[in-house]
């Protein structure tokens, strides 16, 4: 049957079991709109381009599915370019659909035109320009396939206005050809029984795992290893839940803000088993006294990232959950000959002994409230079973440290980018995906007045997002580092001049909530959490509260300042 | 530090040679020369890049050249034993009392002259890298008005091509 290019859009998604678009419609992209009331796709129509997109993303960390979001040509595909950037930074799956100025007028400066192909280049995982209707499903499909496979991340098909209103006879693939892309995925066997190996043999071994666990989906496979083989575990910030944050073998995040358990483990372990991380310099710290001890495994599906920082003496290129599994299968029969907990008693001593000695910790004075303390009490009544977005900066790192995340998928933050604005928006989308799931923004002052539009988003679909706001009246982890390297120059990080969030959620036909005295914390905090609709609680918390620990940029990993 | 000799085969698809320039400025990598042209396949096109760096530079430059969607094949064809050629059009000096030393060299080199007139000659020379150097240091002092090259192309040796 013949069908537009719009229609053909639409039967795609249904197609690819997407059930809910973020998106904003203008002139390119109409004839879209046109016939959504005809299609079971659900659409929300968000207040900014950001949010469309980060919905997307956040939909897509929730459920591991790809996020998909629509935009108009012009302003409308360039707002989303943050957004892009976020999903990409972090390998996350979405595919953003763009309009485009009708074929005969591309590259004539017409009205609402951009080239954002050009411009996305390099912040997605690939792209496209549909110029012929007959290369549009195919050309879905391989968008959702690329986004998926692979490393995932963000592919954008821009779709030029006649390309929409043209028709032709729909007929979707029911497989993907590329013969120029063919992720390896499947572990080299030699070099599983090699790292099988050296688990065996090291005393001192540490996992160091990343946002790769999560989008693999080898939780299950890390924990049974870390378990039964006596492995301590740290993650990057991305990783956060693969490894729960109440397990015995936990050790709390690295890096810059990590733990000094997780710092002094990296710099004294003799087997490092770095899986779907990509060392960051946020995790690093100097590079050259980076696990200067250890033997380093690197398992990852992109061969780019095996190399790219250090030095690695295994790379094994595989999808995670492939890789993790085989070493499960090598290890599991040879359990009851190695003695792990006798093996390495005294490695796990000393562990626990750096963890008791400096666990996370501030001072807790009676007169105000500290940040950390409203991250405790977050995870206190939710009791890890919430999803937590965070936005960027203070905010996010008393997120990642004080609440305990339980299980994969329950943190979505903006690790690679660091995005403020990311949080409320990716909450939305998340909410969307489980609306009986309690949703909440951890979010800084500065930052969730970035994309603070999406309140209407938020109460016009009836998703009960809840926004606690640490509000410092700074730009708080800017005027950490004027403190700390700046000789206290606040420059431009005082935000003292605010709304008032009470009423700004109110005037929206949400909840807002304000807390200036630490025993009203809890209380206020569950009545927030109770409502069915969406809630803005505004915590005035210590101003010049600072996130310890420390490791100054450039520093090894050691010079941590402790608290 | 080295130069290495990268075979690239892609799809022709648009924007293809953007990605790939745009891969070496995004990530700081240097580029030397880039050639690219369709292939005998339909549809495929190859590029010889030449590229400096020291081996993790090179080693993240094939890697992720391999990524980009289009991508096909890449070789390294440094190590290899392959065919290499650049082309190069110079225009020299050639003033009647220099002439006939100048179109010794073009016969000692196997050059062709391609255009002349009363004071200059165009000369059109193929060859590997050490020739190309060294007829362009003899032409020097005649005085080099003007110079094109292509950049080098390359190809491994036949026996080893199906490897
Ligand atoms: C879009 C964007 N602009 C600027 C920054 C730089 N930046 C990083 S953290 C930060 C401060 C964030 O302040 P706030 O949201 O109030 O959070 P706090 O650190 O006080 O918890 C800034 C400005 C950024 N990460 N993202």
């Amino acid at each position: 049957m013949e069908m537009t290019g719009a229609q053909i859009l639409l039967k795609c998604l249904e197609k690819e079991g997407v059930d809910v678009v973020f998106g904003f419609p203008g002139g390119a992209v109409i004839d879209i709109y046109d016939e959504i009331p005809n299609s079971s796709v659900e659409h929300i129509l968000v207040r900014h381009e950001q949010g469309a997109i980060h919905a997307a993303d956040g939909y897509a960390r929730a459920t591991g599915n790809v996020g998909v979001c629509l935009v108009t040509s012009g302003p409308g595909a360039t707002n989303t370019v943050t957004g892009i950037a976020t999903a990409y930074g972090d390998s996350i799956p979405v595919v953003v659909f763009t309009g485009q100025v009708p074929t005969p007028l591309i590259g004539n400066d017409a009205f609402q035109e951009v080239d954002i192909v050009g411009i996305t280049r390099p912040c997605t995982k690939h792209n496209y320009l549909v110029k012929d209707i007959k290369d549009l499903a195919r050309t879905v499909k391989q968008a959702f396939y690329l986004a998926r496979s692979g490393r995932p991340g963000p592919v954008l098909v821009d779709l030029p206005k006649d390309v929409i209103t043209a028709s032709c006879e729909f007929e979707y693939p029911e497989e993907v050809h590329m013969r120029s892309y063919n992720p390896n995925v499947k572990p080299h066997i030699g070099q599983v029984r090699k790292v099988a190996d050296l688990i065996r043999k090291a005393e001192r071994p540490l996992f160091y795992t990343g946002g790769g666990v999560i989008s693999s989906r080898s939780h299950e496979e890390l924990v049974w290893l870390a378990d039964n083989l006596r492995i301590p575990v740290t993650s990057t910030l991305m990783g956060l839940g693969a490894y729960p944050g109440e397990g015995d073998m936990w050790l709390g995040m690295l890096g810059m803000h990590g733990t000094y358990a997780a710092n002094m483990a990296v710099n004294n372990c003799d087997l490092l088993l770095a899986v779907g991380s990509r060392f960051d310099d946020r995790v690093t710290g100097k590079i050259s006294t980076f696990a200067p001890h250890a033997t380093i495994v690197h398992i990852d599906v992109d061969p780019t990232s095996i190399q790219k920082n250090v030095s690695v003496h295994v790379p094994l290129v595989a999808d995670c959950k492939a890789a993790l599994g085989a070493l499960k299968r090598e290890l599991k029969p040879s359990l009851d000959q190695v003695d792990c907990g006798e093996k390495r008693r005294d490695w796990i001593d000393q562990v626990t002994q750096w963890s008791q000695e400096h666990p996370l910790t501030y001072i807790d004075e009676s007169d105000s409230i500290k940040p950390q303390y409203v991250v405790e009490k977050i995870y206190e009544i939710t009791r890890g079973d919430a999803i937590i977005a965070t936005e960027v900066g203070q905010n996010q790192m008393w997120a990642a440290q004080f609440y305990k995340f339980k299980g994969p998928n329950s943190l979505l933050t903006s690790g690679g980018l660091g995005t403020m604005g990311y949080g409320f928006p990716a909450a939305m989308g998340a909410q969307r995906a489980f609306r009986d799931k309690l949703v909440i923004d951890i979010a800084g002052d500065g930052s969730i007045q970035m994309c603070i539009q999406e309140m209407m988003t938020v109460v016009c679909n009836k998703l009960p997002v809840k926004i606690v706001i640490l509000n410092n009246g700074y730009l708080g982890m800017v005027r950490q580092w004027q403190e700390l390297f700046y000789d206290r120059n606040y420059c431009e990080t005082c935000m003292d001049a605010q709304p008032d969030f009470v009423k700004l959620a109110e005037a929206y036909g949400a909840a807002g909530f304000r807390i200036t005295e630490k025993k009203d914390v809890e209380s206020t905090l569950r009545e927030a959490f109770a409502l069915d609709k969406p809630v803005i609680v505004d915590v005035r918390v210590a101003r010049e509260e600072n996130v310890y620990p420390m490791v100054p940029a450039g520093a090894s990993l050691t010079e941590m300042l402790l608290v | 530090m080295s130069k290495h000799t990268l075979s690239v085969t892609v799809e022709n698809e648009p924007g293809v040679l953007s990605r790939v320039a745009g891969l070496f400025s995004g990530r700081g990598f240097n580029i030397e020369s880039l050639n690219v042209a369709p292939t005998l396949e339909k549809g495929v096109s190859l590029m010889t890049i030449v590229a400096e760096g020291d081996d993790q530079i090179i080693e993240q430059i094939v890697k992720q050249l391999r990524k980009l969607v289009p991508t096909v094949k890449v070789r390294d064809l440094t190590e290899l034993d392959s065919v290499d050629r650049e082309m190069v059009l110079l225009k020299v000096n050639a003033e009647d009392s220099k002439r006939a030393e100048i179109l010794r060299i073009v016969d000692i080199f196997r050059c062709k002259v391609v255009d002349v007139s009363p004071d200059e000659l165009t000369i059109e020379v193929t060859g590997d890298q050490g020739k190309i150097t060294a007829l362009i240091n003899l032409l020097t002092r005649f005085g080099i008005k003007e110079i094109a090259r292509t950049g080098n192309v390359a190809m491994m040796r036949a026996m080893q091509s199906s490897l």
